[in-house]
């Protein structure tokens, strides 16, 4: 259970949350949408110990992440940032082992290996595993970075955008993915989308945030409704249903 | 791969000493033997403590283009070696012993370089450009302090303090060499030691802190390093700007690895080759004494154009 209670974080003096309170429940997936600078990724940093609060406190399964050592809390939180920086001549396979550094700290062992390898399997990496980040396409690479944050085997996974750069085929499968992984680990995800329709489709529970606020955190097909689509994004949508799920249209 | 390059690169500079001790030698072997090993000595140590120095500031500095000589460590190193002449006096700093003055200015130097890096690589290395302009900056400044402070000595301790400016591989002491070659094999064993953080450390400090690197500590470790090896090989030589970034770029080149278990090693033995190498040709076979340090500046300096250049923008 993540639990952030008064939350406020600045950067300098602009204020960019304001005074969050909220419980994420474990397991499932649980979307961030929003529009842009609502405060969704600074959320993620800040659960995820990277940024010093002006106010407030969290807990993550009762680990503070800002007082916790480094190494305990990358075992509970992993986080995939956004175009996280290319290294030269670092090769996939590398990349996807770096998520085992919390696990070993610079002596892999044999389990270590395997579950490199079942990241690299699980996220079709294993062809391009011997290449190098630059030779990939933005997509390819992307993939790379998700693989290295699941490689890191934390309860909670935390996604920043991870749909970016991705085509329709590979975002499809990631979702899927992420799906089976909460169904048969437990694992709890929570994933920043701007697709309304991807969090329509895949959240288990949606929280709406504008303007470094949350204003909303519900299950998917209750959140989803016009009245609250219109607060959050300044903007009509119809929800439709489809085989059971909401779908979003814009007006 | 890597360990086969590796090996390589050690048999070369093993066989270019060997030539460099044994070439055409004469009466009295024992006495030009011993002359030539100190010089082959501080040879190698300069050029193993400036590659590895580079290497380790280019993974912290997110930046393959610069150096500690270029951000102006060793123009801390000669401002605080004039400073100490000048609150001294010429006299006063040769008072103390040589060691004592070394251990002294090395300490001066981790200090300094913490204090002014430190701040610039912890929170704000995300910021490559800021890093870049503001470290070369910093190493402007540096040098223009020194110049101040040194307008301002006596004629006589100005003469000390120049003794330290130019990079000259051919007046060092027998003790400064143990303690340079101590100090350098400390710091190659941190080095190393801390080489898979280092790892992860290159994937930048946010990327790295996600994987719970204590990424900061890995900045200071590798800032009190990196003044370390360059209080060294200043002491020992002068300033050298370039070589490091010519030994550097050149052990990415041959290995293809961010590794830095391999790249260390690499980038020590390409600076120690680069040194002895010139020294060798210079020496032996065009019998000139002083031109080394220029023509490696040269020649890194080019290397730094063609880098610059080469770069794609990103």
């Amino acid at each position: 259970m993540i639990q952030i209670e008064g939350l406020s974080y600045r950067v300098g003096k602009t204020p960019i949350l304001h005074d969050i309170s909220l419980t994420l429940k474990p397991g499932g997936i649980t979307a961030l949408i929003g529009p842009n600078g609502a405060g969704k990724s600074s959320l993620l940093h800040c659960i995820s110990g990277l940024h010093d609060l002006a106010a407030g406190h969290i807990r993550i399964d009762g680990l503070d992440p800002l007082r916790a050592p480094d190494r305990d809390r990358a075992r509970v939180v992993a986080l995939l940032q956004q175009s996280p920086g290319v290294v030269s001549r670092l090769r996939v396979r590398e990349l996807v082992g770096f998520g085992r550094w919390p696990h070993h700290q610079g002596r892999p062992t044999a389990q270590d290996t395997a579950m490199v390898d079942a990241a690299l399997e699980s996220f079709t990496l294993t062809d391009l595993a011997d290449r190098t980040l630059e030779s990939l396409s933005g997509g390819q690479r992307q993939r790379a970075f998700i693989a290295m944050t699941y490689a890191q085997d934390t309860p909670w996974l935390l996604l920043d955008e991870p749909l970016n750069a991705l085509d329709p085929r590979h975002a499809r499968d990631l979702m899927a993915r992420l799906r089976r992984l909460v169904q048969d680990t437990g694992r709890s995800i929570v994933i920043v989308l701007h697709d309304i329709n991807a969090a329509a489709g895949w959240a288990d529970r949606i929280v709406a945030m504008k303007d470094g606020r949350v204003i909303g955190h519900q299950d998917t097909p209750d959140l989803l409704t016009p009245d609250m689509l219109e607060t959050v994004f300044d903007m009509r949508f119809d929800v439709l249903t489809h085989q059971g799920r909401p779908v979003v249209i814009s007006r | 791969m890597i360990r086969s390059r590796l090996l390589l690169l050690a048999a070369g500079l093993v066989l270019l000493s060997a030539a460099f001790l044994l070439w055409k030698l004469q009466e009295p072997t024992g006495f030009i033997l011993s002359l030539r090993g100190s010089k082959l000595a501080v040879l190698i140590c300069v050029g193993a403590a400036t590659g590895v120095a580079t290497i380790l500031f280019q993974t912290v500095a997110m930046n393959q283009l610069l150096t500690p000589g270029i951000v102006g460590f060793d123009a801390l190193f000669v401002l605080l070696q004039t400073g100490l002449v000048a609150i001294l006096g010429g006299v006063g700093a040769a008072l103390f012993p040589p060691m004592a003055q070394f251990l002294m200015e090395t300490a001066l130097l981790m200090g300094a370089a913490l204090l002014l890096f430190g701040g610039l690589l912890r929170r704000g290395a995300g910021d490559v450009t800021r890093v870049i302009l503001t470290g070369v900056i910093l190493g402007m400044l540096l040098r223009g302090l020194t110049e101040v402070v040194q307008r301002m000595l006596d004629p006589a301790d100005f003469a000390i303090v120049q003794q330290a400016m130019f990079a000259s591989f051919s007046r060092v002491s027998t003790p400064q060499i143990w303690t340079g070659g101590g100090v350098i094999a400390v710091a190659l064993a941190v080095a190393l030691w801390q080489a898979p953080a280092l790892d992860v450390a290159g994937l930048g400090r946010s990327t790295a802190r996600s994987l719970g690197l204590a990424h900061d500590r890995v900045v200071l470790i590798v800032l009190g390093l990196v003044a370390a090896l360059v209080s060294v090989s200043t002491a020992l030589v002068g300033p050298l700007t370039f070589l490091g970034l010519l030994s550097a770029s050149l052990a990415r080149q041959v290995l293809q690895t961010h590794r830095h278990d391999a790249l260390i090693p690499a980038a020590a033995l390409i600076g120690a080759t680069i040194l002895v190498a010139g020294q060798f040709v210079f020496e032996r076979l065009l019998a000139s004494q002083s031109a080394l340090a220029v023509i490696v500046e040269f020649f890194g300096g080019l290397l730094f154009l063609f880098l610059v250049f080469r770069r794609k923008p990103s």
